[in-house]
């Protein structure tokens, strides 16, 4: 996957932990928990779409990285297996 | 022979709209079967039945509202229903607008054996009219307190339920129409004269129309839910506080390491820790869960452990994990990950808010140290948390860091004193020192 195709797996997976948020509407650097008012069943809620979606797991000690967009797309491309 | 009635999903609410029934006359239902929907003011609950039979009669019909308590359909057991089942569809049709105003009109003149005679033939209405006729509340316990607050005569006010029942509507409406009527004299006195609610009488409050709430509409619902539950807690409830710092450096280790071993999908949250301590504390301080019940005590034989979960958008609900006690930590992180998704789904069944023993808040999530809850009525605590942050924290004498949590007991001083109360905490605190016994 490329950078395009990991944002919109990034947003799809957002859009089904926070069906409410407009996603044209999402800071790509902003943390999502402050922005959408995320609580921690969200951020798992997040882990677990990512992993479904790509296969990689995030790491407790990772979430930091992943609570905005670009953070994630970002971890995502770093992660992806080759 | 059984009746399916309206049941009270929490001390909030006195009357229910009837959205779907999801059985007809003559289907097999097992107990704990989601049998109907029903919109309180909250949302729309999924509602079970506690019998398992053949449902012979549904006697309210979708978008109907009715008190809390008002017979919604008969299941006959299973040995009963052998006979042939009569279909009956009358109700299906009945105007809504009919059934309250007209309340159980011949419940009193027809013999009551003559139904007997003629079974099948017998027109739904009669057997609707006699159950409503003998419903043992003229008004519900809300409907009694708003009546109180209001200083309302419940004796004077025509009730517009099923049976004659009066519902907090009619007694905000008596309480307008009297204050219209007095208003223009100085006397500030509540006059509950014959003459002013004979006005009452001649206009009913209308049956609500079967028309999907707006968010807008459900928002302010909601709010009026949560003001009535907590406004009755802080007016009834003479709450006691007890806090205590709680290390949770083991608990966090524990966390860690668990959740590095299993798959993402099987991770678990420190709420389900808190969530699972909270059961056992209560099991061992028994005093602290159950309900406070028409001035007396009322201990639970089981720990249904209400989560307070906050609606996106606005909102508070707290529905319960069944037998919370009894589950291990991942199972009660799995119950609390289904319960959260169903709550912002609006798919809460009604056993779920009809039953919570006692309730638990975690605000540690938005940044808060200590949280003062107030008690869900009519039950008996409710436990606060705050959340874990690094703080200075002497062991053996010697000062070091540790993730600390504040956990908080609002308790109602009516049944337990501060230390019952602080023996809950002491439990609390020993239990989440040891994660691998929870």
């Amino acid at each position: 996957m490329d950078d395009a195709e990991l944002r919109d797996t990034v947003l799809k997976v957002l859009g089904q932990v926070a069906p409410e948020v407009d996603l044209d509407d999402v800071e790509p650097s902003e943390d999502l928990r402050e922005q959408f008012d995320l609580d921690s069943m969200d951020i798992l809620d997040l882990a677990i779409g990512l992993y479904q979606a790509t296969g990689i797991e995030v790491p407790e000690q990772d979430y930091a990285q992943v609570v905005t967009v670009d953070g994630a797309v970002e971890y995502l491309a770093t992660h992806a297996v080759h | 022979m059984a009746e399916f009635r309206m049941p009270s999903l929490g001390a909030d609410m006195d009357e229910g709209t009837l959205v779907s029934w999801l059985v007809g006359v003559g289907d097999h239902v097992e107990r704990g079967q989601v049998v109907a929907e029903v919109d309180t003011e909250k949302s729309v609950i999924e509602v079970e039945t506690f019998d398992t039979g053949t449902v012979t009669e549904l006697l309210v019909q979708e978008g109907e509202r009715v008190p809390v308590g008002t017979p919604l359909a008969v299941i006959a057991e299973v040995a009963e229903a052998a006979g042939p089942v009569p279909r009956r569809t009358a109700t299906r049709t009945r105007p809504a607008a009919k059934a309250s105003t007209k309340p159980a009109p011949k419940a009193g003149t027809k013999p009551a054996a003559k139904p007997r005679t003629k079974p099948a033939a017998t027109p739904a209405a009669p057997a609707m009219a006699a159950a409503r006729g003998t419903a043992r509340v003229a008004a519900s316990p809300l409907a009694r307190r708003h009546a109180a607050a209001l200083g309302v005569d419940l004796s004077t006010v025509a009730g517009t339920g099923p049976g004659g029942a009066v519902t907090t509507s009619d007694v905000e409406a008596a309480a307008h129409a009297t204050a219209l009527a007095t208003s223009p004299s100085a006397a500030p006195a509540r006059t509950a004269e014959p003459e002013h609610t004979a006005a009452v009488v001649d206009e009913p409050a209308p049956v609500a129309p079967v028309v999907p709430r707006s968010g807008a509409e459900r928002q302010a619902s909601m709010r009026h839910a949560v003001a009535e539950a907590m406004a009755r807690s802080k007016r009834e409830i003479p709450h006691y506080y007890l806090a205590a710092d709680v290390d949770m450096a083991r608990a966090t280790h524990w966390l860690e390491a668990h959740n590095a071993s299993v798959p993402v999908t099987e991770r678990v949250l420190v709420a389900a820790l808190q969530l699972k301590a909270t059961a056992s504390a209560l099991r061992a301080v028994p005093e602290l869960n159950g309900h406070w019940v028409d001035g007396a005590h009322r201990p639970a034989e089981h720990v249904h452990l209400g989560v307070a979960i906050a609606l996106r958008g606005g909102g508070l609900v707290a529905p319960a994990i069944h037998d919370a006690d009894q589950l291990t930590v991942p199972e009660v992180m799995a119950a609390l990950h289904d319960l959260v998704a169903r709550v912002r789904a609006g798919k809460v069944r009604s056993s779920e808010y009809a039953d919570p023993t006692a309730t638990v808040t975690n605000l540690g999530d938005q940044g808060v140290d200590v949280a003062y809850p107030v008690i869900n009525p009519p039950q008996l605590a409710m436990v606060g948390f705050g959340r874990v942050r690094d703080r200075p924290w002497a062991v053996d004498g010697m000062l070091t860091v540790r993730p600390v949590l504040t956990a908080t007991l609002a308790a109602d001083h009516r049944a337990t004193d501060g230390r019952r109360g602080a023996t809950f905490l002491a439990a609390l605190d020993d239990l989440l020192q040891r994660p691998d016994d929870l």
